[in-house]
Protein backbone atom coordinates (compact mmCIF):
# COMPACT_ATOMS: atom_id res chain seq x y z
CA UNK A 1 0.00 0.00 0.00
CA UNK A 2 1.09 3.18 -0.54
CA UNK A 3 1.01 6.30 1.90
CA UNK A 4 -1.74 8.58 0.79
CA UNK A 5 -0.75 11.17 3.51
CA UNK A 6 2.93 11.60 5.13
CA UNK A 7 4.58 13.68 7.42
CA UNK A 8 8.43 13.31 7.98
CA UNK A 9 10.18 14.32 11.12
CA UNK A 10 7.54 17.60 11.15
CA UNK A 11 8.67 20.18 14.28
CA UNK A 12 6.70 23.19 15.90
CA UNK A 13 6.63 25.30 18.97
CA UNK A 14 4.58 27.47 19.94
CA UNK A 15 7.02 30.00 21.85
CA UNK A 16 9.17 27.47 24.10
CA UNK A 17 6.46 24.92 24.21
CA UNK A 18 7.56 22.28 21.80
CA UNK A 19 4.05 20.99 20.09
CA UNK A 20 5.53 18.35 17.78
CA UNK A 21 9.16 16.99 18.01
CA UNK A 22 9.88 14.93 15.04
CA UNK A 23 6.54 13.65 14.08
CA UNK A 24 6.15 11.46 11.58
CA UNK A 25 3.19 9.64 10.57
CA UNK A 26 1.61 7.80 7.29
CA UNK A 27 -1.91 7.54 6.34
CA UNK A 28 -2.30 4.65 3.65
CA UNK A 29 -4.73 4.83 0.95
CA UNK A 30 -8.40 3.79 1.32
CA UNK A 31 -7.69 3.35 5.14
CA UNK A 32 -9.45 4.87 8.45
CA UNK A 33 -6.44 5.92 10.40
CA UNK A 34 -6.82 7.06 13.99
CA UNK A 35 -4.73 9.85 15.56
CA UNK A 36 -4.65 9.53 19.49
CA UNK A 37 -2.85 10.84 22.65
CA UNK A 38 -3.32 12.38 25.85
CA UNK A 39 -4.62 16.41 26.01
CA UNK A 40 -2.17 18.21 24.68
CA UNK A 41 -0.36 15.84 22.99
CA UNK A 42 -0.20 17.41 19.81
CA UNK A 43 -2.88 15.69 17.72
CA UNK A 44 -5.02 19.35 16.45
CA UNK A 45 -1.57 21.15 15.99
CA UNK A 46 -0.38 17.97 13.28
CA UNK A 47 -3.91 18.32 11.85
CA UNK A 48 -2.85 22.31 11.51
CA UNK A 49 0.55 21.51 10.59
CA UNK A 50 -1.31 19.21 7.70
CA UNK A 51 -3.73 21.78 6.66
CA UNK A 52 -1.69 24.55 6.41
CA UNK A 53 -3.22 26.67 9.12
CA UNK A 54 0.53 26.36 11.56
CA UNK A 55 3.85 26.44 9.35
CA UNK A 56 6.29 23.54 10.39
CA UNK A 57 9.46 24.58 11.59
CA UNK A 58 11.21 21.62 9.94
CA UNK A 59 9.94 18.44 8.38
CA UNK A 60 7.92 17.74 5.20
CA UNK A 61 4.26 16.88 4.33
CA UNK A 62 3.50 14.95 1.97
CA UNK A 63 0.12 14.10 0.20
CA UNK A 64 0.92 10.69 -2.63
CA UNK A 65 4.01 12.04 -3.91
CA UNK A 66 3.65 16.10 -3.80
CA UNK A 67 5.56 17.93 -1.01
CA UNK A 68 3.12 20.44 0.02
CA UNK A 69 4.87 21.51 3.29
CA UNK A 70 3.87 24.72 4.69
CA UNK A 71 1.29 24.87 1.36
CA UNK A 72 -1.57 27.53 1.81
CA UNK A 73 -4.92 25.84 3.58
CA UNK A 74 -6.91 27.18 0.54
CA UNK A 75 -4.29 25.40 -1.59
CA UNK A 76 -4.15 22.07 0.63
CA UNK A 77 -7.85 21.86 0.44
CA UNK A 78 -7.55 22.54 -3.25
CA UNK A 79 -5.36 19.55 -3.48
CA UNK A 80 -7.58 17.06 -1.92
CA UNK A 81 -7.17 17.69 1.84
CA UNK A 82 -10.53 18.57 3.57
CA UNK A 83 -10.75 18.60 7.55
CA UNK A 84 -13.92 19.29 10.10
CA UNK A 85 -12.94 22.33 12.67
CA UNK A 86 -14.87 20.87 16.15
CA UNK A 87 -17.74 23.14 14.92
CA UNK A 88 -15.76 26.08 14.58
CA UNK A 89 -16.37 26.58 11.03
CA UNK A 90 -20.26 26.71 10.52
CA UNK A 91 -22.22 29.61 10.24
CA UNK A 92 -24.63 29.79 12.80
CA UNK A 93 -27.20 32.57 10.93
CA UNK A 94 -26.76 30.71 7.60
CA UNK A 95 -29.44 27.93 7.07
CA UNK A 96 -27.68 24.64 6.55
CA UNK A 97 -28.19 25.16 2.77
CA UNK A 98 -26.53 27.99 2.57
CA UNK A 99 -23.49 26.55 5.18
CA UNK A 100 -23.01 24.03 1.87
CA UNK A 101 -23.12 26.03 -0.92
CA UNK A 102 -20.34 28.30 1.23
CA UNK A 103 -18.41 24.85 1.31
CA UNK A 104 -18.83 24.55 -2.22
CA UNK A 105 -17.68 27.87 -3.61
CA UNK A 106 -15.05 26.51 -6.11
CA UNK A 107 -17.72 24.02 -7.80
CA UNK A 108 -20.77 26.10 -8.74
CA UNK A 109 -21.83 23.98 -11.33
CA UNK A 110 -24.86 22.03 -9.55
CA UNK A 111 -24.05 22.35 -6.19
CA UNK A 112 -27.11 22.74 -5.08
CA UNK A 113 -28.11 19.16 -6.03
CA UNK A 114 -25.01 17.60 -4.58
CA UNK A 115 -25.31 19.22 -1.48
CA UNK A 116 -28.71 18.07 -0.44
CA UNK A 117 -27.29 14.64 -1.71
CA UNK A 118 -24.69 15.26 0.75
CA UNK A 119 -27.23 16.15 3.69
CA UNK A 120 -29.22 12.91 2.24
CA UNK A 121 -26.50 10.61 2.77
CA UNK A 122 -26.06 12.22 6.34
CA UNK A 123 -29.29 12.19 7.07
CA UNK A 124 -30.28 16.27 7.58
CA UNK A 125 -31.31 17.15 4.47
CA UNK A 126 -34.72 17.60 6.34
CA UNK A 127 -32.91 20.81 8.28
CA UNK A 128 -31.62 21.86 5.10
CA UNK A 129 -33.91 25.71 5.90
CA UNK A 130 -33.38 25.31 9.04
CA UNK A 131 -30.75 28.27 10.40
CA UNK A 132 -27.56 26.18 11.43
CA UNK A 133 -27.37 27.54 14.67
CA UNK A 134 -31.12 26.40 15.61
CA UNK A 135 -29.61 22.63 15.09
CA UNK A 136 -28.91 20.65 18.21
CA UNK A 137 -25.00 19.01 19.02
CA UNK A 138 -25.50 16.60 17.23
CA UNK A 139 -26.91 17.80 13.86
CA UNK A 140 -24.58 20.24 13.83
CA UNK A 141 -21.74 17.46 13.86
CA UNK A 142 -23.85 16.11 10.87
CA UNK A 143 -23.40 19.18 9.20
CA UNK A 144 -19.96 19.40 10.25
CA UNK A 145 -19.34 16.08 8.67
CA UNK A 146 -21.54 16.99 5.42
CA UNK A 147 -20.47 20.51 5.04
CA UNK A 148 -16.33 18.46 4.39
CA UNK A 149 -17.90 16.37 1.84
CA UNK A 150 -19.10 19.15 -0.82
CA UNK A 151 -15.02 19.24 -1.95
CA UNK A 152 -15.08 15.54 -2.41
CA UNK A 153 -11.55 15.29 -0.83
CA UNK A 154 -9.36 12.64 -1.30
CA UNK A 155 -8.92 12.31 2.33
CA UNK A 156 -10.80 13.65 5.35
CA UNK A 157 -9.40 14.89 8.79
CA UNK A 158 -11.93 14.76 11.31
CA UNK A 159 -11.52 16.50 14.44
CA UNK A 160 -13.46 14.58 17.44
CA UNK A 161 -16.23 13.56 15.07
CA UNK A 162 -17.79 11.96 17.87
CA UNK A 163 -17.29 14.76 20.66
CA UNK A 164 -20.29 14.52 22.68
CA UNK A 165 -22.50 13.30 21.19
CA UNK A 166 -25.23 9.84 22.10
CA UNK A 167 -24.22 6.76 21.55
CA UNK A 168 -27.01 6.02 18.47
CA UNK A 169 -25.59 9.11 16.90
CA UNK A 170 -21.65 7.67 16.96
CA UNK A 171 -22.99 4.55 15.32
CA UNK A 172 -24.59 6.46 12.68
CA UNK A 173 -21.46 8.81 12.41
CA UNK A 174 -19.36 5.92 12.61
CA UNK A 175 -21.45 3.62 9.71
CA UNK A 176 -21.21 7.00 7.48
CA UNK A 177 -17.43 6.50 7.93
CA UNK A 178 -17.47 3.19 6.75
CA UNK A 179 -19.62 3.81 3.90
CA UNK A 180 -17.65 6.86 2.88
CA UNK A 181 -14.45 4.70 2.91
CA UNK A 182 -15.59 1.40 1.22
CA UNK A 183 -16.24 3.99 -1.62
CA UNK A 184 -12.65 4.85 -1.60
CA UNK A 185 -12.34 7.69 0.64
CA UNK A 186 -9.47 7.87 3.10
CA UNK A 187 -9.97 9.12 6.65
CA UNK A 188 -7.67 10.56 9.76
CA UNK A 189 -9.67 10.74 12.61
CA UNK A 190 -8.36 12.89 15.87
CA UNK A 191 -10.51 11.39 18.67
CA UNK A 192 -11.07 10.76 22.08
CA UNK A 193 -13.75 7.66 22.24
CA UNK A 194 -12.05 4.77 22.38
CA UNK A 195 -14.65 2.32 21.38
CA UNK A 196 -15.15 4.36 18.75
CA UNK A 197 -11.55 4.60 17.61
CA UNK A 198 -10.56 1.01 18.11
CA UNK A 199 -13.23 0.22 16.37
CA UNK A 200 -13.41 1.88 13.37
CA UNK A 201 -9.71 2.41 12.47
CA UNK A 202 -7.95 -0.31 10.58
CA UNK A 203 -4.32 1.70 11.74
CA UNK A 204 -4.17 3.87 14.93
CA UNK A 205 -1.68 6.40 15.85
CA UNK A 206 -0.06 7.31 19.22
CA UNK A 207 1.11 10.79 20.16
CA UNK A 208 2.57 11.78 23.39
CA UNK A 209 4.73 15.25 23.87
CA UNK A 210 4.25 15.49 20.32
CA UNK A 211 6.05 12.75 19.05
CA UNK A 212 4.79 8.88 17.86
CA UNK A 213 4.89 6.33 20.68
CA UNK A 214 3.56 3.87 18.56
CA UNK A 215 1.75 2.69 15.31
CA UNK A 216 -0.38 0.13 13.96
CA UNK A 217 -3.45 -2.10 14.31
CA UNK A 218 -5.99 -0.98 17.47
CA UNK A 219 -5.59 -4.16 19.40
CA UNK A 220 -1.94 -4.21 19.20
CA UNK A 221 -1.82 -0.47 19.85
CA UNK A 222 -4.17 -1.13 22.84
CA UNK A 223 -1.76 -3.22 24.59
CA UNK A 224 1.14 -1.57 24.04
CA UNK A 225 3.42 -0.54 27.04
CA UNK A 226 4.38 3.01 25.60
CA UNK A 227 0.63 3.60 24.87
CA UNK A 228 -0.51 3.05 28.71
CA UNK A 229 2.43 5.07 30.04
CA UNK A 230 1.51 8.01 27.36
CA UNK A 231 -2.02 7.84 28.56
CA UNK A 232 -1.62 7.21 32.92
CA UNK A 233 0.93 9.07 32.85
CA UNK A 234 4.89 9.90 34.13
CA UNK A 235 4.97 8.37 37.97
CA UNK A 236 6.92 11.63 39.00
CA UNK A 237 7.59 10.02 42.09
CA UNK A 238 10.42 7.30 41.81
CA UNK A 239 11.72 8.84 38.82
CA UNK A 240 13.19 6.02 37.17
CA UNK A 241 14.56 5.48 33.52
CA UNK A 242 11.98 3.93 31.53
CA UNK A 243 13.78 0.16 30.21
CA UNK A 244 12.25 1.59 26.70
CA UNK A 245 13.33 -0.60 24.32
CA UNK A 246 14.77 -3.43 26.68
CA UNK A 247 11.58 -5.55 27.27
CA UNK A 248 8.53 -4.38 24.25
CA UNK A 249 6.08 -6.82 24.81
CA UNK B 1 -21.03 1.84 48.55
CA UNK B 2 -22.27 -0.87 45.43
CA UNK B 3 -19.29 -0.41 43.36
CA UNK B 4 -16.82 0.08 46.57
CA UNK B 5 -14.46 -3.06 46.07
CA UNK B 6 -13.10 -3.30 50.00
CA UNK B 7 -9.74 -2.85 50.25
CA UNK B 8 -8.13 -5.92 50.68
CA UNK B 9 -5.13 -6.96 53.24
CA UNK B 10 -3.16 -3.66 52.33
CA UNK B 11 -5.65 -1.44 53.76
CA UNK B 12 -4.31 -0.16 57.16
CA UNK B 13 -7.16 2.61 57.57
CA UNK B 14 -10.80 1.73 58.45
CA UNK B 15 -11.68 5.64 58.12
CA UNK B 16 -14.95 6.71 58.49
CA UNK B 17 -16.30 8.63 55.17
CA UNK B 18 -16.32 12.22 55.07
CA UNK B 19 -18.60 12.47 52.00
CA UNK B 20 -20.56 9.72 50.71
CA UNK B 21 -21.73 9.98 47.05
CA UNK B 22 -24.70 7.32 46.37
CA UNK B 23 -26.11 7.11 42.67
CA UNK B 24 -25.15 10.48 41.26
CA UNK B 25 -26.65 11.17 38.22
CA UNK B 26 -26.11 14.52 36.88
CA UNK B 27 -24.97 16.26 33.14
CA UNK B 28 -25.78 19.24 30.61
CA UNK B 29 -28.63 20.15 28.60
CA UNK B 30 -30.14 17.08 27.67
CA UNK B 31 -27.54 14.10 28.30
CA UNK B 32 -26.42 12.64 31.80
CA UNK B 33 -22.32 12.79 31.85
CA UNK B 34 -22.71 10.77 35.38
CA UNK B 35 -24.86 8.16 35.13
CA UNK B 36 -25.11 6.61 39.19
CA UNK B 37 -21.65 7.54 40.71
CA UNK B 38 -21.03 5.47 44.22
CA UNK B 39 -18.04 6.67 46.07
CA UNK B 40 -16.90 7.53 49.60
CA UNK B 41 -14.30 9.76 50.91
CA UNK B 42 -11.94 8.75 53.80
CA UNK B 43 -11.68 11.52 56.11
CA UNK B 44 -8.11 12.48 56.81
CA UNK B 45 -6.83 11.10 53.39
CA UNK B 46 -6.20 11.68 49.59
CA UNK B 47 -9.11 10.19 47.20
CA UNK B 48 -7.93 10.76 43.34
CA UNK B 49 -10.22 10.17 40.85
CA UNK B 50 -8.73 9.11 37.99
CA UNK B 51 -10.29 8.57 34.29
CA UNK B 52 -9.93 8.93 30.32
CA UNK B 53 -11.13 11.96 29.14
CA UNK B 54 -15.06 12.32 29.33
CA UNK B 55 -15.17 10.01 32.16
CA UNK B 56 -16.99 13.15 34.23
CA UNK B 57 -14.23 13.68 36.67
CA UNK B 58 -15.04 17.71 36.32
CA UNK B 59 -18.42 17.11 36.13
CA UNK B 60 -17.78 15.22 39.51
CA UNK B 61 -16.27 18.00 41.35
CA UNK B 62 -18.72 20.51 39.72
CA UNK B 63 -21.62 18.91 41.39
CA UNK B 64 -20.04 17.98 44.97
CA UNK B 65 -19.40 21.78 44.48
CA UNK B 66 -23.37 22.72 43.91
CA UNK B 67 -22.30 24.30 40.52
CA UNK B 68 -23.93 21.81 38.70
CA UNK B 69 -27.50 20.17 40.28
CA UNK B 70 -27.82 16.71 39.96
CA UNK B 71 -31.18 14.97 39.32
CA UNK B 72 -30.50 12.13 41.25
CA UNK B 73 -28.61 11.07 43.99
CA UNK B 74 -27.36 11.73 47.25
CA UNK B 75 -24.17 13.49 48.57
CA UNK B 76 -23.87 13.37 52.31
CA UNK B 77 -21.56 14.97 54.87
CA UNK B 78 -22.23 14.97 57.99
CA UNK B 79 -26.06 13.65 57.85
CA UNK B 80 -26.68 16.78 55.58
CA UNK B 81 -27.14 16.07 51.35
CA UNK B 82 -25.48 18.60 49.72
CA UNK B 83 -27.23 17.78 46.08
CA UNK B 84 -29.84 20.37 45.77
CA UNK B 85 -27.91 23.06 47.66
CA UNK B 86 -26.27 26.41 46.08
CA UNK B 87 -22.31 26.88 45.98
CA UNK B 88 -22.65 29.11 48.19
CA UNK B 89 -24.36 26.51 51.33
CA UNK B 90 -22.12 23.84 50.19
CA UNK B 91 -18.87 26.61 50.36
CA UNK B 92 -20.19 26.94 54.12
CA UNK B 93 -20.86 23.54 54.95
CA UNK B 94 -16.84 23.36 54.49
CA UNK B 95 -16.77 22.50 50.79
CA UNK B 96 -13.70 24.28 48.85
CA UNK B 97 -12.73 23.76 45.51
CA UNK B 98 -9.29 24.90 43.56
CA UNK B 99 -10.67 24.93 40.12
CA UNK B 100 -8.97 23.53 37.31
CA UNK B 101 -8.00 26.75 35.56
CA UNK B 102 -5.49 29.61 36.76
CA UNK B 103 -7.76 31.78 39.01
CA UNK B 104 -6.04 34.20 40.86
CA UNK B 105 -6.81 37.76 40.24
CA UNK B 106 -3.06 38.66 38.61
CA UNK B 107 -3.16 42.29 39.21
CA UNK B 108 -3.52 42.00 43.61
CA UNK B 109 -1.02 40.78 45.53
CA UNK B 110 -0.31 37.58 46.74
CA UNK B 111 -1.74 38.06 50.52
CA UNK B 112 -4.69 39.46 48.68
CA UNK B 113 -5.26 37.05 47.15
CA UNK B 114 -5.08 34.36 50.00
CA UNK B 115 -7.17 36.88 52.21
CA UNK B 116 -10.10 36.30 49.21
CA UNK B 117 -10.69 32.61 50.53
CA UNK B 118 -11.81 34.12 53.50
CA UNK B 119 -14.45 36.60 52.21
CA UNK B 120 -17.02 34.51 54.43
CA UNK B 121 -15.59 35.21 57.42
CA UNK B 122 -16.87 38.11 59.22
CA UNK B 123 -14.46 37.87 61.83
CA UNK B 124 -11.32 40.02 60.59
CA UNK B 125 -8.94 38.66 63.58
CA UNK B 126 -9.86 35.27 62.36
CA UNK B 127 -8.88 36.11 58.91
CA UNK B 128 -5.53 37.23 60.44
CA UNK B 129 -5.03 34.33 62.41
CA UNK B 130 -5.76 31.77 59.37
CA UNK B 131 -3.13 33.54 57.33
CA UNK B 132 -0.82 33.13 59.79
CA UNK B 133 -1.60 29.50 59.75
CA UNK B 134 -1.24 28.87 56.19
CA UNK B 135 1.70 31.00 55.61
CA UNK B 136 3.32 28.14 58.54
CA UNK B 137 2.40 25.50 55.85
CA UNK B 138 3.52 27.12 52.91
CA UNK B 139 6.37 30.00 54.03
CA UNK B 140 7.39 30.47 50.71
CA UNK B 141 3.99 31.55 49.93
CA UNK B 142 4.90 34.53 52.87
CA UNK B 143 7.89 34.73 50.74
CA UNK B 144 5.77 36.07 47.83
CA UNK B 145 2.73 38.30 49.70
CA UNK B 146 3.75 41.70 48.40
CA UNK B 147 3.90 40.45 44.39
CA UNK B 148 1.64 40.47 41.90
CA UNK B 149 0.08 37.21 41.58
CA UNK B 150 0.25 37.56 37.73
CA UNK B 151 4.30 37.82 38.70
CA UNK B 152 4.52 34.15 39.41
CA UNK B 153 4.91 31.20 37.77
CA UNK B 154 2.08 28.46 36.72
CA UNK B 155 3.55 26.23 39.80
CA UNK B 156 3.93 29.11 42.54
CA UNK B 157 0.25 30.21 41.35
CA UNK B 158 -1.01 26.79 41.98
CA UNK B 159 0.49 27.09 45.52
CA UNK B 160 -1.56 30.34 46.11
CA UNK B 161 -4.88 29.28 45.00
CA UNK B 162 -4.09 26.25 47.37
CA UNK B 163 -3.36 28.56 50.01
CA UNK B 164 -6.46 30.55 49.63
CA UNK B 165 -8.61 27.33 49.87
CA UNK B 166 -7.18 26.65 53.00
CA UNK B 167 -8.36 29.94 54.27
CA UNK B 168 -11.99 28.29 55.45
CA UNK B 169 -10.30 25.25 56.77
CA UNK B 170 -12.29 23.26 54.41
CA UNK B 171 -13.65 19.64 55.92
CA UNK B 172 -12.83 18.51 52.49
CA UNK B 173 -11.07 20.24 49.86
CA UNK B 174 -11.73 19.42 45.87
CA UNK B 175 -8.53 19.83 43.48
CA UNK B 176 -9.52 19.84 40.31
CA UNK B 177 -6.26 18.88 37.92
CA UNK B 178 -3.85 20.74 39.50
CA UNK B 179 -1.23 19.27 37.36
CA UNK B 180 -2.81 20.54 34.10
CA UNK B 181 -0.37 23.04 32.31
CA UNK B 182 2.36 22.74 34.02
CA UNK B 183 6.02 21.24 33.83
CA UNK B 184 6.67 17.69 34.57
CA UNK B 185 9.40 19.47 36.86
CA UNK B 186 6.55 21.79 38.86
CA UNK B 187 4.52 19.01 39.39
CA UNK B 188 6.86 17.54 41.89
CA UNK B 189 6.51 20.89 43.89
CA UNK B 190 2.76 20.88 43.55
CA UNK B 191 2.29 17.32 45.12
CA UNK B 192 4.24 17.86 47.82
CA UNK B 193 2.41 20.95 48.60
CA UNK B 194 -0.88 18.38 48.49
CA UNK B 195 0.66 15.89 50.59
CA UNK B 196 1.54 18.76 52.69
CA UNK B 197 -2.10 19.91 52.93
CA UNK B 198 -3.19 16.85 53.73
CA UNK B 199 -0.26 15.91 56.68
CA UNK B 200 -1.78 19.03 58.21
CA UNK B 201 -5.02 17.38 58.57
CA UNK B 202 -7.20 18.54 55.33
CA UNK B 203 -9.42 15.54 53.55
CA UNK B 204 -8.80 15.73 50.24
CA UNK B 205 -10.55 15.28 46.72
CA UNK B 206 -8.27 15.34 44.06
CA UNK B 207 -9.03 14.83 40.48
CA UNK B 208 -6.14 13.96 37.80
CA UNK B 209 -5.25 13.31 34.68
CA UNK B 210 -1.75 11.99 35.42
CA UNK B 211 -3.09 8.81 36.77
CA UNK B 212 0.37 7.30 38.03
CA UNK B 213 1.57 10.25 39.91
CA UNK B 214 -2.20 10.64 41.44
CA UNK B 215 -3.02 7.59 42.33
CA UNK B 216 0.53 7.02 44.05
CA UNK B 217 0.06 10.23 46.30
CA UNK B 218 -3.38 9.09 47.30
CA UNK B 219 -4.92 6.78 50.02
CA UNK B 220 -7.59 5.92 47.88
CA UNK B 221 -8.26 5.40 44.26
CA UNK B 222 -10.97 5.92 41.75
CA UNK B 223 -11.36 5.26 37.79
CA UNK B 224 -14.19 6.64 36.31
CA UNK B 225 -15.06 6.31 32.77
CA UNK B 226 -18.57 6.86 30.81
CA UNK B 227 -20.00 8.36 33.95
CA UNK B 228 -19.64 5.52 36.13
CA UNK B 229 -17.07 4.26 39.11
CA UNK B 230 -15.41 1.42 37.29
CA UNK B 231 -12.93 0.25 39.58
CA UNK B 232 -11.86 1.38 43.60
CA UNK B 233 -9.67 0.75 46.24
CA UNK B 234 -6.77 1.87 48.05
CA UNK B 235 -4.13 4.18 46.19
CA UNK B 236 -1.80 1.50 45.19
CA UNK B 237 -5.03 -1.69 44.54
CA UNK B 238 -5.80 0.68 42.07
CA UNK B 239 -2.90 1.60 40.54
CA UNK B 240 -1.82 -2.29 40.07
CA UNK B 241 -4.74 -3.00 38.61
CA UNK B 242 -4.34 -4.58 35.38
CA UNK B 243 -8.24 -3.08 34.27
CA UNK B 244 -6.96 0.04 34.31
CA UNK B 245 -5.53 0.62 31.21
CA UNK B 246 -8.51 -1.45 29.38
CA UNK B 247 -10.84 1.25 30.94
CA UNK B 248 -8.27 4.17 29.66
CA UNK B 249 -7.82 2.57 26.13
CA UNK B 250 -11.12 0.77 25.33
CA UNK B 251 -11.55 -3.25 25.38
CA UNK B 252 -12.55 -3.20 29.25
CA UNK B 253 -14.33 -6.77 30.05
CA UNK B 254 -17.27 -5.25 31.64
CA UNK B 255 -19.22 -2.44 30.23
CA UNK B 256 -21.11 -0.72 31.27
Amino acid sequence: MTALLRTEGVHKAFGGVRALDTCTIEVDEGTVAGLIGPNGSGKTTLFNVITGYNKADAGEVYLADRRITNSAPDKVFALGIGRTFQLTRIFPSLTVMENMLVASQHSRTGARKRAMEQLEFIGIAGYHAALAGTLSYGQRKLLELAYVLVADPAIILLDEPAGGVNLSLVNHIANRIRELNAAGKTFLIVEHNMEFVMGLCDQVTVLDSGTVVAAGPPDIVRTDRRVLDAYLGEDIEEPEDDPDSAEDE
Amino acid sequence: MTEQQAGGPGTSTTARSVLKIDGLVAGYGGGDVLRGVSLEVAEGGITCVVGPNGAGKSTLMAAISGLLRPRLGSMVMDGQDLAGRSPRQILRLGVVQVPQNHSLFRDMTVRENVELGGYILSDRSLTARRLAAVFEIFPQIAGWSGQKAGSLSGGQQRLVEFARALMLEPQLLLLDEPSMGLAPKILRSVFDAIRQINAAGTTILLVEQNARAGLRLSTNGVVMENGRVRLSGTGREVLENPEIGALYLGGAVSSG
